[in-house]
């Protein structure tokens, strides 16, 4: 696999585009390796990366029951932002971003990393006094942020309603402008190239189905392409946890719920930024084909389909008209559902289990997609050297039971209300 | 979008329903000092890939708790029956 360059995509166009090699090799499944990651979405690809990379772990296994890029990380709104207000959070959302400012030069794949600013809209007094609280929080810690009054938002963003009649009038927002977007299929693709180029197998249409201990240490895995030793196995397939968890004879505190999202039709530009509705769960952002892309609330009740339906779409369609109502008459191209693990405290878990040979990465509740590069660079970590990452020691399975939680969402333990 | 037989209401939308969670999960006795049982009782859940009982109550009709057997990949519903019934 050579380097992408400008000489390469001059050699290409001046050959007709015909000499283009596959982004990763087309991987057999070896009979057993150092590292079985199971998994082959953003997280799972990213930690095979930064085993590679920065442990030069290199005989290493991504096992994916579909294809690459048709899980979860094909399915969200790439929004990316580090606007967190706990302790644990703000540093690992932090360090994600700076993985991110630097993902497509260490890649050698243009993931389109556009940091437009993200803005969070305040809708009352008490609301903008939060979010100052925020915003001083991310400050100490060496984080970008804002607070914008009512006249600054609306020179910002002229087209958010702004009218008497608003239903719920803006007050203010939090600013942060390194959030943004990128390209959530050259993510995948990015890391799925990169760690390929390390020696690391990928293997798509390939699940697992069981896995095969020794006494009490799991040593490998059962899939539908055969068997396949493991020195050492990390889950990383959000959405199917508890699935594998179970198999593994893990009880997780974690609930499977569907989150939608949609996009209209292709309009001229008109969003800068990605603005998030503070009076109600909404965020909404523009692709760089021209669709608005937004999303909203959970389903909100136990889900293992993904795809969408009708019941969120309403609610959703009426929180976008009530912040921007110049969209009403926009159709909708299309809309899509991907599987969220739910947390009782909305925090992930990266941690080592009571399992040996096993280690678990997942709960990622909505916020996966922005956590992609930090998440692969800990659990990377935590395979290599069996330690928890300084930025995950908040992600351990067993705060649940000795009280640790880092509830961000300020939602108890009710999955289907966060 | 669910449409949930409710036994005194009939086949009404799911917009008339509050989920409620997990109908599996038993709260321990309020004198029970054993911690591992209030831990799994508030955190830890099944979460099946298939067959589910959990609870809804019809928020906008008779407001009665109902346990709805309900298959979490094809959404299709099994059986729903009042939740007092299903307790006693």
């Amino acid at each position: 696999m050579g380097r992408y360059s400008v000489f390469s995509l001059l050699r290409q166009a001046a050959t007709g585009n015909t000499g283009w090699q596959r982004a990763w090799r087309a991987a057999v499944p070896k009979p057993s390796y150092d590292v079985v990651i199971v998994g082959g979405g953003g997280h799972g690809l990213a930690t095979a990366f930064y085993l590679a990379e920065n442990h030069g772990i290199r005989n290493v296994a991504v096992l994916e029951k579909g294809y690459i890029g048709g899980g979860n990380v094909g399915r969200n709104t790439t929004v990316i932002r580090s606007n967190y207000l706990l302790d644990g959070n703000t540093q690992f959302y932090e360090f994600s971003m700076k993985l991110w400012e630097g993902m497509s030069s260490a890649l050698n794949f243009n993931v389109m990393f556009s940091q437009r600013g993200q803005l969070v809209t305040a809708h009352s007094a008490d609301q903008m006094d939060t979010f100052s609280h925020r915003a001083n929080i991310m400050r100490s810690n060496g984080i970008d942020a804002d607070i914008l009054d009512r006249e600054e938002v609306r020179k910002l963003v002229p087209y958010l309603d702004f009218s008497e009649t608003a239903r719920f009038p803006i007050h203010g927002a939090i600013f942060q402008g390194r959030a943004g977007t990128a390209r959530h299929d050259a993510v995948a693709w990015g890391y799925a190239r990169a760690a390929s180029g390390h020696g690391v197998d990928i293997i798509e249409g390939c699940e697992v189905t069981d896995f095969i201990r020794h006494g009490d240490r799991i040593v490998g895995v059962e899939t539908t392409r055969g068997r396949i030793g493991a020195g050492k196995v990390g889950l990383a397939v959000a959405g199917h946890t508890s699935v594998l968890g179970q198999k593994a004879g893990l009880e997780l505190p974690i609930e499977s719920h569907l989150l939608q999202a949609f996009v209209t039709e292709p309009v001229k530009p008109l969003v800068d930024h990605v603005i998030a509705y503070g009076a109600d769960h909404f965020y909404l952002s523009q692709s760089d084909k021209g669709g608005l892309v937004f999303g909203g609330n959970l389903d909100g009740y136990n889900s293992y389909s993904q795809r969408g339906n009708t019941g969120v779409l309403r609610e959703v369609c009426e929180a976008a008209i009530a912040l921007m109502p110049n969209i009403s008459r926009l159709r909708l191209l299309r809309h899509w559902g991907g599987i969220m693990d739910m947390t009782p405290d909305a925090s992930p878990i990266i941690s080592l289990t009571p399992v040996d040979g096993l280690y678990l990465n997942g709960g990622w509740c909505y916020g996966g997609f922005k956590a992609t590069p930090a998440s692969g660079w800990c659990f990377a970590h935590m395979l290599a050297t069996d330690q928890t990452h300084e930025l995950t020691r908040c992600y351990r399975l067993d705060r649940f039971r000795t009280g640790h939680m880092i509830d961000e969402a300020g939602a108890g333990p009710f999955a289907w209300l966060q | 979008m669910l449409r949930i037989a409710c036994p005194s209401c009939g086949v009404r939308d799911q917009g008339e329903f509050r989920y409620g969670g997990d109908a599996t999960v038993e709260r321990p006795s309020y004198d029970n000092a054993d911690q591992e049982a209030w831990f799994r009782y508030v955190y830890v859940r099944p979460n099946p890939k298939g067959l589910h009982q959990e609870y809804w109550q019809h928020i906008f009709g008779c407001r009665q708790w109902l346990v709805v057997e309900r298959d979490t990949v094809t959404h299709s519903i099994s059986s729903v029956e009042f939740a007092r019934k299903q307790r006693a």
